[in-house]
């Protein structure tokens, strides 16, 4: 039943996960977390059958952000909330950071989002980033691809201190950035660049009074609102989750960006692009530049992967087998 | 007696002399400090079950297994007047183990001090109402910070107006050092909630600016006393000379007898052993002395621990062993006879400004993030106290800190102590839990439910408008409202909360271990093998709070490379089975100290069933006795620790080899 030993069916397992049986999204997780390269060959094989006929709409896709300490489990809890009020289901992946150390890690976001226990509609995979990928972890990818497969919402949250960590918001359909106030943190994001990627801003803990008004006016002025996608005016919301003030308006807000998505119809080729370039960057990240001039240089394999039918996770396999081999006979 | 006459009023008066008791139900309490006073015990000190001191009803789900196991259940005013039937409350000196739901049980007494005739002003005693620390230790706690501390503020308030002789909150230090704190940090961190409250108090306008000396005068603390007991009487004296200070200058406080540190003390039960537990007298007497030799900084009040409690529940002998040890000191030794031993000592003085001095800068850290209590809500002392304590557990693993009979020393002869068919220690009657829910149920159908009814509107109105809920809670208290419904009223109004775990302290792993180096190593190897990281859940069900275990059984897993998920407290089984399943873990290891773990893993285990995960493999710890323990195992569970295993990288070999062979590879062997 779970990936230890007793072999998985891709297609059965595909079919239980898109009915969302809670079992099947263990195992399904479970195994894309399997590093070994028959369970890697088998992970390849579920995920082609998870989207076979699956509509290249399913699911919204969010992203949330920001430095540490602005409450973001929190909010993830207060949304959660008005999701399971609206009748909607909801899965989580919660990144948290690994020791570089001993790889041991503490996951400990689950403790802020107390989520009523015998709810179904409520799933909250936690993953350690493992040090190896600049705060990324490599199982986040796929991992969506089995929520949005089984829930009407995911919620990706990640630490996002820079430019790195902002990435993994970067293939969600819609990026929510947290700010803390008073912390003199968002302006630094503002100079970094960061707070160009975010489709929703938000401050937090309005409940601290004057401080959370001042970061709310610094980011309205200093952003330019009109977001880079087009067509989307970057709001800048005040919420409080410990008083939950504010919720249902930023529950609201991420709605209506995914359906100004939804209307401009280019939500799947979007979708493929911004997991194409997820891809690209994971092999970047994994083979250097020389893993990507033997691959043909970075154009070339976003042209590749954007005109195959093949699902974009067979050929990032496929790819990346193929440079493991290269690399194998180079050192041979 | 003889030895009064010999030396009529040359001695001091000794201590209040207490034992920390009650269990079962409300009856069964009263025989035993009906007995207790009988046998020369002069107050009392009432000990209550954890649905009680967290706000919950016999029959509510969670309490199931923990009705009557660590003390009393108290349900409403029939159970309080049960507890206290033919003992005079006006001639008596209670203590209550209380936080969350002190107003509640305060307005118990005060409705039963009414029902016997007594005049609720002449009464004397202590609720324990000190929230703050509860979220640092022990963890009883319901409401977020602010509530709580409203509520702690509120008894202060009435209880100067209405209870004059009350002590309203006794600030502990104690379960402080149970949670690892060093002296210092006893220091900082009880000075530091005193300036909370007080300065709340003084903020909530409650008290006329004229009285507040009468306030200061009020607040009393309660603190531990370890082994090292030379540094133990250095800190009580610490503790006299920077409240003394600290009331002067930031109260103005001028007279001296409101100005005196007024402390009860439980000596510590953190460094009581499971192994050879009859080491455990001369401890419990040593840490005894800490506080009684320098008459400066006494004790007013005793209680003292009973030998076997790290085995299970100590037995009526057990109790009154720890009794005679109090007396003994008191009335045999001459003690009592002399000033103080220490002034002018000039090693006991350097000591004292040493621990002064640190007490100051941490203090100073406390006021720097805003006081005590954005310091807790903030993690930053919650963290400080787990890193203590994994000082401790490492000093204990490599021997630098000696205990007797657990890392040295460890062979014994076969004890007569613990040879009976009880095995040393009692066992509360499975049977009491379901007798209490019967008459909880009986109570309610004959109560005037329209006047309960009103009594929790007018409870509510007060809560939200911010009057003292002390009156409402008094009238809730006359006409039946239960336990369960008070603090569901309060729960709706304040909402409740968890605090930071402190876990997410720096590698505590930095130093050279080959011990761990070699863990570490298992693990990941075994990581490879499985194709991911080890994942361990770390489960605390039930509603028992005292998480030293569970922490740093997550610092450590965390050091040895285990990717650990860890949500603190007070968890239902249902939680820590979808936890366990959405998580992806390949063990669950539960800690349970309430004695409640028979029942938690029944119920865990038909959770996972539920689910479709009952293949996951299950390790428990806790104060867990050997019966229980072969039983636990019989029914599948994979290994029981209990407060014996100190080595703790040992612990995660086990884990890594259950692990291994839960998945059909072979167990590394281990190094013993």
């Amino acid at each position: 039943m779970t990936a230890s030993g007793k072999a998985i069916d891709p297609a059965a397992l595909a079919t239980a996960v898109r009915r969302g049986e809670r079992v099947a999204l263990a195992s399904a997780l479970n195994l894309l977390d399997d590093r070994r390269a028959a369970s890697r060959r088998v992970a390849a094989e579920f995920i082609s059958q998870l989207q076979l006929g699956q509509s290249q709409t399913q699911g919204h896709l969010i992203g949330m952000t920001g430095p540490p300490g602005a409450g973001k489990s929190s909010l993830t809890a207060a949304l959660i909330a008005v999701w399971r009020r609206q009748g909607l289901r909801v899965g989580i992946l919660a990144v948290d950071p690994s020791s570089p150390i001993s790889g041991g890690a503490l996951l400990g976001d689950r403790l802020r989002m107390k989520t009523s226990a015998g709810d179904d509609g409520v799933f909250v995979r936690s993953l350690a980033c493992r040090g190896e990928f600049g705060g990324l972890s490599a199982e986040v990818w796929p991992m969506s691809l089995v929520m949005m497969a089984a829930f009407d919402i995911t919620l990706i949250e990640t630490v996002g201190v820079g430019q790195r960590e902002i990435d993994v918001s970067r293939m969600c359909d819609t990026t929510c950035f947290v700010a803390q106030p008073g912390s003199g943190d968002s302006v630094q994001f503002l100079k970094a660049g960061i707070l160009e990627v975010p489709h929703v801003l938000v401050v937090n803990k309005e409940d601290m009074g004057a401080v959370a008004r001042r970061t709310l006016a610094e980011l309205g002025t200093a952003l330019n609102r009109q977001h880079s996608d087009g067509n989307w005016e970057v709001p800048v919301l005040s919420v409080s989750a410990t008083h939950a003030s504010g919720i249902e308006l930023l529950a609201e807000t991420l709605a209506r960006h995914h359906q100004v998505l939804l209307s401009g119809g280019g939500l799947p080729a979007r979708r493929r692009r911004y997991q194409a370039q997820w891809i690209l960057k994971r092999l970047q990240d994994e083979f250097g530049t020389f893993g990507i001039d033997k691959l043909g240089g970075s154009d070339a394999i976003m042209r590749q992967l954007a005109q195959q039918d093949l699902s974009l996770f067979e050929q990032y396999h496929a790819l990346r087998h193929n440079l493991l081999s290269l690399y194998q006979q180079t050192h041979d | 007696m003889s030895q009064d006459a010999k030396t009529p009023d040359k001695r001091d008066r000794p201590w209040l002399m207490r034992t920390y008791s009650g269990h079962s139900s409300a009856k069964a309490s009263n025989e035993l400090y009906r007995m207790n006073l009988s046998k020369g015990q002069t107050g009392l000190s009432v000990a209550f079950d954890l649905p009680t001191q967290t706000g919950y009803d016999s029959d509510h789900p969670l309490a199931r297994g923990e009705v009557g196991k660590v003390g009393v259940p108290i349900d409403h005013i029939g159970d309080m007047e049960a507890l206290f039937e033919q003992i005079p409350l006006e001639q008596m000196n209670t203590s209550m183990t209380i936080n969350a739901t002190a107003p509640w049980l305060l307005a118990l007494y005060v409705a039963v001090a009414e029902r016997q005739g007594v005049d609720p002003a002449l009464l004397q005693g202590t609720t324990q109402n000190d929230t703050l620390k509860e979220y640092l230790s022990r963890g009883t706690y319901i409401f977020p910070p602010a509530p709580s501390v409203r509520l702690v503020t509120d008894i202060v308030a009435y209880t100067v107006q209405h209870i004059p002789r009350w002590n309203p909150t006794n600030i502990c230090s104690y379960h402080l050092q149970e949670a690892g704190a060093t002296p210092t940090q006893e220091l900082a961190y009880a000075l530091s909630t005193a300036i909370a409250i007080l300065d709340a108090v003084k903020a909530s306008g409650q008290v006329d600016e004229e009285d507040f000396g009468n306030v200061v005068g009020r607040i009393s603390f309660f603190v531990n006393a370890g082994i090292r007991f030379v540094e133990e009487t250095c800190k009580m004296r610490a503790f006299n000379a920077m409240w003394d200070t600290l009331v002067q200058e930031r109260y103005g406080v001028e007279d001296p007898k409101q100005r005196r540190f007024r402390y009860g003390v439980q000596v510590n039960s953190l460094g009581l052993t499971e192994s050879q537990p009859e080491n455990n007298v001369q401890r419990i007497v040593l840490e005894m002395l800490a506080v009684t030799l320098s008459k400066n900084a006494r004790a007013r009040a005793i209680q003292l621990p009973a030998w076997n409690e790290a085995l299970g529940l100590p037995r009526p002998w057990d109790q009154q062993w720890a009794l005679r040890m109090q007396q003994v000191l008191a009335l045999e030794t001459d003690l009592l006879e002399y000033g103080d031993l220490f002034d002018g000592s000039p090693v006991i003085e350097a000591k004292v400004q040493e621990l002064i001095s640190g007490a100051e800068a941490e203090m100073e850290r406390v006021a720097e993030q805003g006081g005590m209590v954005a310091a807790i809500e903030s993690g930053h002392v919650k963290r400080e106290l787990v890193m203590s304590h994994t000082l401790r557990m490492r000093a204990i693993e490599t021997g630098e800190l000696k205990i007797v009979g657990v890392n040295c020393f460890q062979q014994t002869a076969e004890s007569p102590l613990t040879a009976g068919g009880d095995a040393g220690i009692m066992k509360v009657d499975v049977q009491a839990e379901r007798d209490q829910i019967a008459s909880l149920q009986a109570f309610r159908a004959s109560r005037d439910q329209a006047a309960v009814g009103r009594a929790l509107a007018d409870l509510r109105a007060a809560a939200i408008s911010g009057d003292n809920i002390m009156p409402s809670s008094i009238a809730a208290a006359r006409v039946g409202v239960t336990t369960g419904e008070w603090s569901e009223v309060l729960r709706e109004v304040f909402g409740e909360y968890r605090a930071p775990t402190g876990i997410d302290i720096a590698m505590a792993g930095q130093t050279e271990s080959p011990a761990l180096d070699a863990v570490r190593e298992q693990v990941r190897q075994t990581g490879q093998a499985l194709g991911r990281p080890l994942r361990l859940l770390i489960g605390k069900p039930g509603l028992d709070g005292h998480s030293n275990g569970a922490e740093q059984i997550a610092v450590k897993g965390r050091d040895a490379g285990f990717e650990i998920v860890y949500e603190g407290i007070r968890l239902t089984p249902a939680q820590i089975a979808r936890a366990a399943q959405e998580e992806g873990v390949h063990l669950i290891g539960l800690s349970v100290l309430s004695g409640s773990h028979m029942e938690l893993v029944e119920d865990i285990r038909a959770e996972l069933e539920k689910i479709g995960a009952s293949d996951l493999p299950i390790i428990i710890g806790g104060i867990i006795p050997e019966s229980d323990a072969d039983q636990l195992k019989a029914q599948g569970v994979q290994a029981v620790f209990t407060p014996k295993d100190v080595d703790m990288n040992a612990i995660m070999a086990e884990l890594v080899n259950i692990i291994r062979r839960d998945h059909g590879l072979e167990g590394f062997a281990q190094a013993s």
